[in-house]
């Protein structure tokens, strides 16, 4: 195998399974299409920063990002609980406005420079292996986009563990969680922002179509597979891995699209799956 | 002296409380006391704000006006003696967690959730399940229960709190005839050992058997008492309205209560077992 492949792979992977540990929770929160909506409605954020610090991939683009998804699950509360408009009514609203500005600025502003409306939708994980990081002494890191992934997936296995009963709760029962004194405006915040950051890092790779798919898919076929927390947020990683290695390999031998191949082959995990819980209930039955 | 000014501490004290969803009114200007050491059931129609009356006093809502006040205190100063058993329906079951999962949470506190739990409380969370029966079932995962073990599982989590007050919000609904009996001894058992337990109920036939003190409410405080100065016809009828239907079987019920020597067979037992 070609380092330009394992590269791939390997940045393919560690955004899985950062996805996979924060997907399970907003599956369980039943705030998958929460995630969708960040993930569109970062695209103004990234631009903005973009076009204000002239780079991408820096901090200040990171943290501009996670801002403006934070800010998208407010606005879907606020319309939700202010306007008393329905949730789905009132994320379908949200991101797909806060999207078309993005595709605004995108396509007014940035014209001449390199984010083109290609990369932010689909992503190219192709690319990963072209943006190479060097140690002052010429030695060859690796791409710049796997450690940042690799930054990344450190933060939230930090996070679900430290935070895992905390997460717990206020995903189960958040009122019984209040009642208890935790905040679970807290948890909710700090777990929308780091779902944030994950999507905005995950942008270049995926694009804002696929990620959602890394968030959801092998989250709820790690769901159909067990009844234990721990069991499915492992299971979550694993399936992420096997659809960014598989999808690698799949993307190779049809010469087509990578992003495309890992949702897919995340895909057919997920019918595998559905097929095994069913075989299995209905043997108990 | 200290001693007896500890005694008239009112477990919960609710002060001119109103609250609204999206301007309805709810609760209008209620206002009551309740001793401790009681079983104190919560009674009024649907609708009639005994939920939000809960969720008030747990702080779960912003009431338009009014206060509360637990063991004389603000809630924050008493929350470890406050133990908050929220309706069954309102968590998924099919959450991925096993029978003790759910019942050490009742263990987690705000300043001690980054850490483990200690062997001290896997002490109590074993006792709160040995207390509900559901030892046995303790790795069993929370779908895979009847309703009556999901509310045994609520109730022993609110046990491991090891709380003085608990406030319980239909705790009956769902629950086989059986359970709803072994519930009553348990929570009975709670107030012989000095707690004070406030249930919503819906029941109202049931509801005069159970407690001993009534908080009848629609919307405004009708009344709150001790059973004998709330089971009567004017209080009722002020609460459910022209139902007579419910005040009739109520009547009824209470006779039987009163002349034991009349037949008691299967046909009480037929008209308990609502809910």
């Amino acid at each position: 195998m070609s380092s330009a492949g394992f590269y791939i792979m390997a940045t393919g992977a560690v955004i899985a399974a950062a996805c996979a540990l924060l997907g399970s929770f907003l599956v369980l929160r039943k705030m998958a299409m929460v995630g969708d909506a960040v993930s569109h409605a970062v695209l103004p954020g990234i631009v903005l920063a973009f076009l204000i610090s002239g780079s991408r991939g820096n901090l200040i683009m990171l943290v501009g990002a996670a801002i403006t998804g934070v800010l998208t699950t407010v606005l879907i509360e606020l319309l939700h609980k202010k306007a008393r408009l329905q949730e789905d009514a009132s994320i379908g609203i949200t991101f797909t406005w806060l999207f078309a500005i993005g595709v605004i600025l995108i396509s007014s502003f940035t014209g001449q420079v390199d984010l083109d409306q290609d990369c932010v939708l689909y992503g190219e994980i192709a690319y990963v292996p072209l943006d190479l990081l060097y140690t002052s002494s010429g030695t060859v890191l690796g791409p710049r986009a796997l450690w940042v992934g690799g930054g990344l997936l450190l933060l939230v296995v930090i996070f679900v563990l430290v935070g895992f009963r905390g997460l717990k709760i206020s995903t189960f029962n958040p009122e019984y969680a209040k009642a208890l004194g935790i905040s679970t405006a807290f948890w909710h915040f700090s777990f929308m922002g780091l779902v944030s950051l994950t999507t905005v890092v995950s942008f270049e790779s995926v694009g804002a179509i696929l990620i959602v798919a890394l968030l959801v898919v092998p989250a709820a076929t790690a769901y159909l597979l067990t009844h234990r927390l721990k069991a499915m947020l492992l299971l979550a990683v694993l399936f992420g891995v096997l659809a960014s290695v598989g999808g690698y390999y799949l993307a190779a031998a049809l010469n087509g699209s990578i992003a495309g191949a890992m949702v897919t082959v995340a895909g057919i995990l997920f019918l595998l799956a559905f097929g095994y819980s069913r075989w299995e209930n209905s043997r108990k039955a | 002296m200290i001693a007896e000014t500890q005694e008239v501490i009112p477990a919960l004290e609710v002060h001119n409380l109103s609250a609204s969803y999206q301007r309805k009114p709810v609760l209008w200007d209620v206002d009551f006391q309740l001793p401790q050491g009681k079983l104190i059931g919560v009674v009024g129609p649907n609708g009639s704000g005994k939920t939000t009356l809960l969720k008030n006093i747990m702080g779960l809502m912003e009431p338009d006006s009014g206060y509360v006040k637990l063991f004389g205190e603000d809630l924050e100063k008493v929350r470890h003696r406050i133990s908050y058993v929220p309706q069954r329906e309102s968590v998924d079951w099919n959450f991925p967690a096993s029978v003790r999962d759910v019942v050490e949470m009742g263990r987690y506190r705000k300043n001690r959730l980054f850490k483990r739990l200690k062997a001290q409380d896997h002490q109590l969370v074993t006792e709160a399940l040995e207390r509900v029966n559901l030892l046995e079932l303790s790795q069993r995962q929370i779908s895979q229960l009847s309703g009556g073990q999901q509310q045994r599982v609520f109730i022993a989590r609110a046990l491991a709190q090891q709380a003085d007050l608990y406030l319980m919000d239909e705790p009956f609904v769902g629950v086989d005839a059986a359970t709803e009996e072994a519930l009553l001894e348990l929570l009975t058992e709670m107030k012989n050992a000095g707690k004070t337990v406030v249930i919503v109920h819906h029941d109202l036939q049931t509801a005069y058997e159970y407690f001993d003190w009534t908080v009848l409410l629609n919307t405004r405080l009708v009344a709150a008492g001790p059973q004998e100065s709330i089971f009567k016809k004017e209080l009722l009828q002020e609460a459910y309205g022209g139902r007579l239907t419910v005040l009739s079987k109520i009547g009824d019920l209470m006779a039987r209560k009163d002349f034991p020597a009349r037949e008691t067979g299967f046909k009480e037992k037929e008209g308990l077992g609502d809910g």
